[in-house]
């Protein structure tokens, strides 16, 4: 069954408290979950405080400073900083983002940041995509064609074409729309998850691939599409400002247009 | 406990080719219901106070008693499709699962049967 509580393992305790440093005028309260495999502690939500004006504006800003400077043991992904890579996903203030592109100014009151929703935790705020990933290579995210491209060029796009792909190619492939699905929550071993399901319409809509057909077979399935109630949360969610709700429900009209 | 690569996983059983038909059935009897309800709703509003002899009249004349059946059929076959859908949703036991969806097809069956038996009765 679907558990709607957290089970005795991961309920979250309190956790250790560091204050700010000395003389810091500008101070602001980051509540952070933290988990370790070692050992059978249960997670914890630390209390770091951190003086705003010695460090960037963003929350992976302070998350770094607080790595730097207060606990190195604290794990993230990070890397571009700059909105485009996806790695440091992660839920603030209760919404799955990005916390390089997200502003500590945008929070009221204390900062919570929590792991993505409903992921097995590797450690700290590190939730294990296996999944996720695995899932996304299942709708085989590459140009199929039997006909060769033209020799020694690329193959053609027109505008209008081209054009079908605005909205899709920008996802990073983040997971936080997929994370914040309770579809996705209660069913992602069967369900693909808004993720999986815009990538796969952004090659069905594809002037260019010759096997729409089978991507759409791929899908037909009470569970790998037909478990999104469009509950929308994967809309409200994109730190890119993507509609991964769209592409799901444009699917689901190509399954009824191709049978009647 | 698997060794299984989480491609395998991932693809599972693979895509049983079905689910559009529900789909598109749960939009139908959905669009379907919008008229009949308020129709229901309506009448029984307008019926409001009367006895049963004005009542049985009311089902027995044959607009009403087609509408009746239609509003019974198209309702309890819109619920038996949702139900489903929330079973599969939240039992993720196997047998618990079957057993729950046989329940919910014969469940809204029977009760469909005499529902639409009590207006033929009184129609017919």
């Amino acid at each position: 069954m679907v558990e709607f509580s957290l089970p005795k393992n991961s309920k979250i305790g309190k956790g250790n408290k560091f204050p700010a440093p000395d003389g810091a005028t500008n101070v602001r309260t980051f509540k952070v979950y933290r988990w370790s495999p070692d050992g059978d502690a249960n997670p914890t939500l630390d209390t770091f405080d951190v003086d705003i004006d010695t460090c960037g504006p963003m929350v992976l800003d302070a998350l770094n400073q607080i790595k730097d400077e207060t606990d190195s043991t604290l794990t993230f992904r990070k890397s571009c900083r700059e909105g485009v890579c996806g790695s440091c996903a992660m839920n603030i203030d209760g919404t799955n983002t990005l916390a390089c592109t997200k502003p500590t100014s945008d929070v009221k009151g204390d900062v919570h940041i929590y792991p993505l929703p409903h992921l097995p935790v590797v450690k700290d705020l590190v939730g294990d995509l296996t999944n996720f990933y695995a899932q996304y290579a299942s709708i085989g995210p590459w140009l199929r064609a039997e006909t060769a491209a033209p020799p020694r060029r690329e193959r053609l796009q027109s505008p209008e074409d081209r054009a079908k792909l605005d909205g899709m190619w920008e996802c990073i492939l983040c997971a936080c729309c997929s994370t914040s699905c309770p579809s996705y929550w209660w069913n992602s071993d069967r369900f693909l998850g808004p993720a999986t399901l815009l990538q796969s319409y952004r090659w069905i809509v594809d002037s260019r691939d010759e096997h729409t057909g089978e991507r759409l077979d791929h899908l037909e399935d009470p569970y790998r599409l037909y478990r999104c109630h469009t509950i929308l949360n994967c809309s409200a969610t994109c730190p890119k400002g993507l509609n991964p709700a769209k592409s799901i429900a444009e699917i689901k009209k190509l399954m009824v247009e191709r049978r009647s | 406990m698997t060794l299984k690569s989480p491609l395998g996983q991932a693809r599972g059983m693979g895509s049983a080719r079905k689910g559009a038909d529900l789909w598109w059935l749960q939009r139908v009897t959905a669009v379907a219901l919008i008229p009949l309800s308020i129709w229901l709703m309506a009448s029984l509003v307008s019926l409001t106070g009367a006895d049963h002899a004005r009542f049985t009249e009311w089902v027995a004349s044959p607009i009403n008693a087609v509408a009746l059946l239609l509003a019974i059929s198209t309702s309890f076959y819109h619920f038996k499709v949702g139900m489903d859908v929330v079973i599969e949703d939240y039992v993720h036991s196997e047998g618990i699962k079957i057993a729950s969806l046989l329940f919910t097809t014969f469940a809204t069956v029977l009760v469909g049967a005499v529902c639409a038996f009590a207006v033929l009765k009184l129609a017919l």
